[in-house]
């Protein structure tokens, strides 16, 4: 399992660092979602990997941490998600402004002279 | 208690005055001669304590376990001060009342004088080094926003702008030697500073330490070489110069110096530094003095010679010459006042302060002109003035300080010289303005000024001259008292006396004052070479400052030239590459092993998922430029993917937020993708070019690094144990204290509710941003073309040509009977997400 999560983790960076480097905008977007997941699932398997054990308490009094998945990197990454959102939109967005501003979709706003 | 007063009451006044109307000139007065006034009578209630040797002081912790309090003690040599800058506060308040014109919006005047005002108190009070440096700080700040209060004009916009420079980055060398010498004594206290002066001069860090200090009391002093900022701010209004460039905030440098003067001075590199700045200071001040032609400019001059002479005498490592500097401050501060009040005056009546034009005024104006003549006397060193005594102080304690150092004829000297120029110029200054045949060109006709703008004038004149007549009566008291304060028991006998005898001092006094007015005749014969200055018109400090300011910007332009690239793919691939090499170095400092706990078995479903999702993300990565939608199809794959990771390892509330986000934004995505130029793979020629190749191919490897990199990374995290404190934390209170079952979800919302809250306005703001942009900046629907489907559409004849008339029916028949299909079944499901409610 943990082989499977870090390779997945792998191929997702990597396609997402590979994205971020291309030089038009829609590309480099997909790049930011890419890398997003990737973040999310990093940040996610630092509570480990833990099957059929959600955070959430079932019956009352004392509880032991070690019966259930951990639930602050599952806070931080619900935080994580939602900012990430909000970040790919802005960011596609400012692009689409970028275009009709330059009328090209280069993320330097202007075709390379080669 | 009644020392917080004093200190906040100005800033209150400063609130207040800034929210009276613009026109409530008188009312403007009253409330700040009302602070002012009381600020001097409080002072004034406290000096029976002082005068015992006791301390006044007020404590308020602030964060008393960093030695962080906000304290204020009151002793001789504060009190002094406090008095001057109180008693001058309310006397330039009585001026700027009948000074101001209606058309002046006063309550920014005010308030930032009473400011002014409150934070030169407060510098005087400070009982703690950072405190001190605050208020230091905030003087330079509201001695810009007065010196620029004409703010239509350039020349005022170039000095406050100037001597904020100036004076600001002096205080930060300030704050800097201040920090160094909590360091030395182990607290900001004032006293224990005080106390620690042996210690604090035997440091390896004295000598920096005594730089930074220094740098910060001479640029506000305005001592040689940062003298030029003081008669750039002569473009402030007269009762400010007369306020801050004669009492307050120009005296702060060389109060200071002679507040840590029981702890910096005694030593060679104290007196060698000190020394040289006053005296260039002070004979180059009086030098130009000379040969000015603003009486502005003159006065500017002269304040900066006679800071040069204070400085000279604080340098000169004698307790008598630091008596003889703080009475000199005094006696500067009340002549040098009245003066500028006196060539505001003459400005207000005539219209001018050109001192070509002026002439024979004292026929129109006996009065000012009496007042200016005596202040000007004073200045000269006349006597039975007090400048005469300070001045014959100076000279006494130049010879005494000359024959110890080495320097036996070239202090006495350069002393006589100075005060043959400050003679000259007094006369300069009192015959070309009041004497000779009435002037006939003046703007303005001139005539005798309201009482009120002649009244302090006069008051500071009568303190000249009583001080100058009886000294031992007058200010003889108050001198020891705050000599006692600073020196303590070492405190020397000292007489102050008008008559002490045919003495030396008095014979160099005979010179300068003779020499002074041979020197005035001698340049009214050769009156056709006096302006530019000789010698000096070609060294311009302010010159120099504007050549080092361009300099610093263009260096900085440079900098940033070579540092930074404005095209975001380098900017991309160096934040890559900075992260990559952070990354890289725990591995090279502790080895990487996979950790010590069993692997859970791999599950060939889950494998299955992920080879899905990896071929999803590589396939996006090679169909993101020419088959935009393909490539977004597949990130909504990898996305999917990610969900299903979510709720497979124990985490419901992710997999659903990670849901809602990820439709939304792949419908955000298809929305964009109506705006973005076709492109297809046969259109780009460059593609095959070897810069091209190479290009990607670096780019290639940084990708399968970084991928490989973060692999490595989490495979050694996920196979070492958990040790997570917080999650026991959570689990405990979660129920009891939040009431919630599902940790994940009382974290948010409860016991990290504000995060929550803070999340959810940038989200709301970046919707705002997202609404503005699209609205003001898509691309105009003109430079878009019709979409190939749509243009092959219109072409067969199943849709009309233009775009407004109805659709044909049947239009996009599958679609639609789709959608229609499957929209209840959504409000099904959403209805029943619904039902379960807050759980």
């Amino acid at each position: 399992m943990e082989i499977v999560y870090a390779l997945a983790i792998g191929v997702l960076t990597a396609s997402g660092v590979w994205l971020l480097l291309r030089p038009r905008t829609f590309q480099v977007l997909m790049g930011l979602s890419l890398l997003s997941y990737a973040t999310n699932i990093f940040i996610f398997g630092m509570g480990r990997l833990v099957m059929y054990r959600p955070p959430i308490i079932e019956e009352a009094g004392a509880t032991d941490p070690s019966l259930y998945a951990d639930p602050v990197p599952q806070a931080l990454v619900l935080t994580a998600i939602v900012i990430g959102f909000a970040t790919t939109a802005l960011t596609l967005v400012v692009l689409l402004a970028l275009r009709g501003l330059t009328g090209t979709d280069h993320v330097d706003g202007r075709e390379p002279e080669s | 208690m009644l020392l917080t007063l004093i200190v906040l009451l100005p800033f209150l006044g400063s609130v207040c005055a800034a929210l009276l109307p613009a026109n409530a000139r008188n009312a403007e007065s009253w409330l700040s001669g009302v602070v002012t006034v009381a600020c001097m009578a409080l002072v004034a209630s406290l000096y029976p304590q002082v005068a015992d040797g006791e301390v006044v002081r007020a404590i308020i912790p602030w964060l008393p376990q960093y030695g962080l309090t906000f304290y204020l003690r009151m002793d001789g040599y504060a009190w002094l001060f406090a008095m001057l800058v109180s008693l001058m506060g309310a006397l330039v308040v009585l001026y700027a009342r009948y000074y101001m014109s209606p058309e002046d919006p006063v309550p920014r005047f005010f308030s930032f004088l009473l400011a002014f005002m409150g934070a030169m108190l407060g510098i005087v009070l400070s009982g703690n080094l950072i405190q001190l440096v605050v208020f230091w700080e905030l003087t330079s700040l509201t001695s810009f926003m007065l010196i620029a209060y004409w703010y239509h004009r350039p020349d005022a916009r170039r000095g406050a702008r100037m001597a904020m420079t100036v004076t600001v980055a002096g205080g930060l060398c300030l704050l800097l030697g201040a920090l160094m010498l909590g360091e030395i004594v182990g607290s900001y206290d004032l006293d224990e500073v005080l106390a620690a002066g042996n210690g604090i001069r035997e440091h390896p860090w004295y000598t920096p330490v005594l730089v930074l200090v220094l740098l910060g009391a001479l640029t506000k002093s305005a001592q040689f070489p940062f003298h030029f900022w003081l008669p750039h701010a002569m473009a402030a209004p007269t009762p400010v110069s007369a306020y801050l460039h004669s009492a307050a905030m120009v005296k702060a440098g060389v109060f200071l110096l002679a507040r840590l003067w029981p702890v910096l001075a005694g030593t060679d590199e104290w007196f060698w530094i000190v020394c040289s700045a006053g005296a260039s200071t002070l004979l180059l001040g009086a030098f130009c003095a000379t040969f000015q032609r603003d009486m502005k400019g003159v006065l500017a001059y002269s304040t900066i010679s006679h800071l040069g002479l204070i400085t000279l005498l604080l340098g000169m490592n004698t307790p008598l010459a630091l008596v003889a500097a703080v009475f000199h401050m005094m006696n500067h501060a009340t002549f040098k006042a009245s003066l500028f009040m006196a060539t505001g005056i003459v400005d207000h009546e005539t219209g001018t302060r050109d001192l070509k034009k002026l002439c024979g005024l004292r026929y129109r104006m006996p009065v000012t002109a009496t007042v200016a003549i005596v202040a000007a006397s004073a200045m000269a060193g006349v006597p039975l003035l007090n400048g005469f005594l300070s001045k014959e102080m100076f000279f006494e304690e130049s010879i005494i300080a000359g024959s110890e150092s080495g320097l036996r004829f070239t202090l006495p000297a350069v002393a006589t010289l100075a005060g043959v120029f400050s003679v000259a110029y007094s006369v300069r200054f009192i015959h070309q303005v009041f004497f000779g045949p009435p002037a006939e060109d003046l703007p303005r006709r001139p005539q005798e000024p309201t009482r009120g703008m002649i009244v302090p004038s006069a008051l500071l004149v009568a303190a000249c001259l009583l001080v100058g007549i009886l000294p031992s009566r007058t200010v003889g008291p108050l001198l020891e008292t705050s000599m006692r304060s600073i020196l303590g028991p070492d405190l020397p006998a000292y007489r102050l006396a008008v008559w002490h005898g045919f003495t030396v001092p008095f014979y160099m006094s005979l010179v300068a004052l003779t020499g002074g007015v041979a020197l005035y005749v001698l340049l009214c014969f050769r009156k056709k070479t006096m302006v530019p200055t000789p010698l000096l018109s070609r060294l311009d400090a302010k010159r120099a400052f504007d050549v080092i300011n361009v300099a610093i910007v263009r260096g900085a332009g440079r900098l940033a030239r070579f540092l930074f690239s404005r095209r975001l793919q380098t900017q991309l691939l160096l934040i890559v590459l900075l992260a990559l090499g952070v990354a890289v170095l725990p591995f090279l400092v502790t080895e990487w092993t996979r950790g010590d706990m069993p692997l859970t078995p791999p599950d060939p479903l889950f494998a299955l998922l992920w080879i899905v999702g990896a071929a999803c993300a590589i396939g996006a990565a090679l169909q993101a430029k020419f088959h935009r939608l393909a490539a977004l199809i597949m990130l909504g794959g990898a996305g999917l993917v990610t969900c299903l990771t979510f709720a497979w390892f124990s985490a419901p509330d992710l997999a659903l937020t990670q849901i809602a986000v990820e439709v939304v934004t792949i419908v955000l995505f298809l929305l964009g993708l109506r705006w973005l130029p076709r492109r297809l793979a046969f259109d780009t020629v460059d593609r095959q070019t070897l810069r091209a190749r190479a290009r990607r191919t670096r780019d290639a490897i940084i990708a399968v690094t970084s991928g490989i990199g973060i692999a490595a990374l989490s495979f050694a995290a996920l196979t070492r144990p958990r040790q997570s404190r917080l999650a026991a934390f959570f689990f405990d209170r979660s129920v009891e204290e939040a009431g919630g079952r599902n940790v994940v979800n009382v974290i948010l919302v409860d016991f990290r509710g504000f995060d929550t809250l803070g999340e959810i306005t940038v989200v709301g703001i970046v919707a705002l941003i997202v609404y503005a942009l699209l609205r003001r900046f898509r691309p105009a629907p003109e430079s878009i073309g019709v979409p190939r489907a749509q243009r092959d559409d219109v072409l067969q004849g199943a849709l009309p040509e233009r775009l407004d008339d109805p659709l044909p029916r049947g239009y996009m028949k599958i679609p639609a009977v789709l959608l229609a299909l499957a929209l209840p079944l959504v409000r099904v499901c959403l209805f029943c997400l619904l039902l379960p409610g807050p759980r």
